[in-house]
Order: C-alpha cells, then structure tokens, then sequence
C-alpha cells in the first residue's frame, strides 16, 4: 500500500494536490493542512507529489510489509 | 523516504515565503530537478536573481547565491561568468524584473550571447508589490495599475530572446513540470545564452484579480493554454494565436562572450 510522508510545516492548504489526485485520496484538513483521507485507493501515480509547490508530500510504494 | 533533492535547499530557510499555491516553488523545484540531472555540483554554481517574489528563489537554493537589485541579475551573473569561466551562472528572474525594469540587460545579454541560464518565472504580474501590470501582462487581463483590463500588447520574451540573439529559447509551465525540468537542463546543457520562460500561476496577485484565485484551476489553464510545439506548428495562424508553444523554440551555435573575450586577453599579451 502507498506510503505517504507529510512533512506538515511545509504545507499551506493550497489545494493542488487534492484536485490532481485522481483518485480523491487527500483532503485539506479545518486547519488547512493536507491529509490522507483514502490511503487504500491510492494508486502511487506521484501527482500529489510532483505537483506540490512546497515539497510537503511525498508517496511511495509501501514494501512488502506494508 | 527523503527525496536526492532536498540536499539543494536551504532547509532552515524552508517553508518558502510564497502564498498558498503560488508557482514559484514548482518553478524552483523544477530548476533544482535539472541542476541535478546535469550533475553541478554545489560548489561550481552560482545562483543570480534580481527582485521580486520569484528572485527570492535563490534564497532558498544551497548554492553559492547572490540576491542583487532589482533588474539587474544578469549584469551581476555576466561579472561572475566573466570572472570566472567555469562556474555554472544561473539567473532566475520575473517578468517585471526581466522584461520591464532589466528589459535592456536582458537583451543585451542575449546580444553578447554571455553563457547563462535564464529561468523567467512568468506569473504575468508584479506579484511582490501587489498586483500591477507588468510588459507581459496579456491585453486585457486586469492588474491594479489596469483596472478595466491592461491595453498594452504583451511582450512574447522567447522572441526577444531570440531576435536580440540567445542561442537556447525554451517555454514551459509549471504544470509541465518534467518538461520544465527537461527545458532547464537543455539550457545547462548549452554553450550561450540560454532562456526558458517558466509560464506559472499567482493566485494572489494575478488570480484575484482575474477571477481565477484557486491556483490547480490556474495550473489546468496552463496546461490547456499551450501546446507542444511540433503540434503548434502545425496549426492554421488564428489558431496559433490561442496557444503558447513550448518545447524549445530556438538553438543555435555561437561563440559565447567569455571565449569571444579570450581573443582579446590574447591579442592584450595573454594572461598574467
Ligand atoms: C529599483 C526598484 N524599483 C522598484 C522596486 C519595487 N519592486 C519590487 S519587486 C517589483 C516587481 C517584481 O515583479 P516580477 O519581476 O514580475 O516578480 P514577481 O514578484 O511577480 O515574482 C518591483 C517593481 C524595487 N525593488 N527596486
Ligand atoms: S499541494 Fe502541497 S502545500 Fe498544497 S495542500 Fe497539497 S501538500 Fe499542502
Ligand atoms: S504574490 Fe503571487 S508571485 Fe508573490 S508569492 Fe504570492 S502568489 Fe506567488
């Protein structure tokens, strides 16, 4: 399963990684930070990722364990 | 798992100072991603930018940076290539500060054909003062200094770059971000003036003012804005004038200013 890394400082709400996510795994939060609202769904395409202009989240294939 | 790149920022400087979805920092990132795949090193590359919230960018970059006035980076980069040939000389700059205040360093530069790298963050705005029209605002957009919509016609910065005579002219956009990546690094990668506009959204300064404040609905007009331009090329003149083409639009060889002036150092006696 994904694995996200959210590095929460970083991010500002602004929206883009939840309107290019094609799979409608992430929402921002009342207090205007990202979450992953759909973790099973996700299927690691790194549009979240490559698109977020403050480098906050990052998605990678979970290992065996995951 | 931490990504290779992060090594290139400042990460006591991190969180940027950009707005919500503002896309300096994919403009940013997206240098950084070229920085990498042409293999310079921290210590042989030297980051220029003028002023505006785009020229913060360098602030951010663990390189050596120099953060000058505002419209003048390329003169500041052309002292450093001319100093010292072999570091890499990278100016990231505005529109405003590119084409209006630095409009005559920047043509100059590509007339001198000096070897750097361009990276124009075209927001089409003055986004660090609030909101005025800027020589690539587009006829009639609105800004504060235009509040019924900007008369004047833009300027298209990859043909003056071209026609004042860089060597490398490129366009992308930030939601192209591997394309952006890719255009930065063939601008690394040539000898001569190299120039990339980075077409990107400012939600706050341009958006609101433009009823398009959501910066991913700003991002897909982008993406619907342009066209590649092999495809572009093919389409009938009144359609061409919808789009933006990117890709690269020129290349060129000739020699660039630092070994044009080695004839001179030569003809003077030689170096000391
Ligand atoms: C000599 C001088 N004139 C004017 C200013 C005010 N000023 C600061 S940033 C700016 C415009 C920046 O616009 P742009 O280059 O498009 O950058 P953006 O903020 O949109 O990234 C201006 C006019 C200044 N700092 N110095
Ligand atoms: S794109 Fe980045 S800054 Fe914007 S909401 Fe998503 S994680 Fe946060
Ligand atoms: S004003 Fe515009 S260019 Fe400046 S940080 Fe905000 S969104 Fe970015």
């Amino acid at each position: 399963m994904a694995e996200f890394t959210i590095k929460t400082a970083r991010c500002k709400g602004c929206g883009i990684c939840v309107a290019f996510c094609p799979k409608q795994v992430l929402e921002v939060d009342e207090l205007g930070k990202v979450q992953v609202v759909n973790r099973e769904a996700c299927i690691v395409c790194g549009q979240c990722e490559l698109r977020c202009p403050d480098y906050a989240i990052f998605v990678d294939k979970g290992g065996a364990t995951a | 798992m931490e990504r290779s790149f992060e090594k290139y920022f400042r990460q006591n400087r991190l969180p940027h100072m950009w707005c919500p979805g503002c896309g300096n920092g994919i403009v940013t990132k997206a240098v950084i991603m070229a920085i990498e795949k042409a293999g310079f090193s921290q210590d042989n590359t030297v980051i220029v930018s003028g002023i505006g919230c785009s020229s913060r960018a360098s602030g951010y970059m663990d390189f050596d940076t120099l953060h000058t006035a505002h419209g003048r980076a390329i003169p500041f980069a052309t002292g450093v290539k001319m100093a010292n040939p072999d570091l890499n000389v990278i100016v990231l700059t505005g529109d405003g500060d590119c084409t209006a205040i630095g409009g005559n360093h920047f043509i100059h530069g590509c007339r001198r054909n000096v070897d750097l790298t361009v990276v124009l963050f075209n927001n089409n705005i003055y986004g660090m003062t609030g909101g005025q029209a800027s020589p690539m605002t587009p006829t009639g957009k609105k800004a504060t200094t235009a509040p019924y919509g900007a008369i004047d016609r833009p300027f298209d910065a990859c043909k003056l770059a071209e026609a004042a005579g860089a060597t490398y002219v490129a366009r992308s956009t930030a939601f192209h971000v591997q394309h952006l990546a890719d255009m930065i690094k063939g601008g690394l990668d040539s000898h001569g003036f190299s120039f990339i506009e980075a077409m990107c959204q400012c939600p706050t300064a341009f958006g609101r003012n433009n009823k398009m404040a959501d910066p991913a609905k700003m991002m897909m007009a982008l993406r619907d804005g342009v066209m590649m331009k092999a495809a572009w090329d093919k389409l009938p003149a009144e359609k061409q004038a919808e789009r933006f083409p990117i890709g690269v639009l020129c290349q060129k060889e000739y020699i660039d200013y630092a070994k044009a002036y080695d004839t001179v150092i030569e003809k003077a006696g030689g170096r000391a």
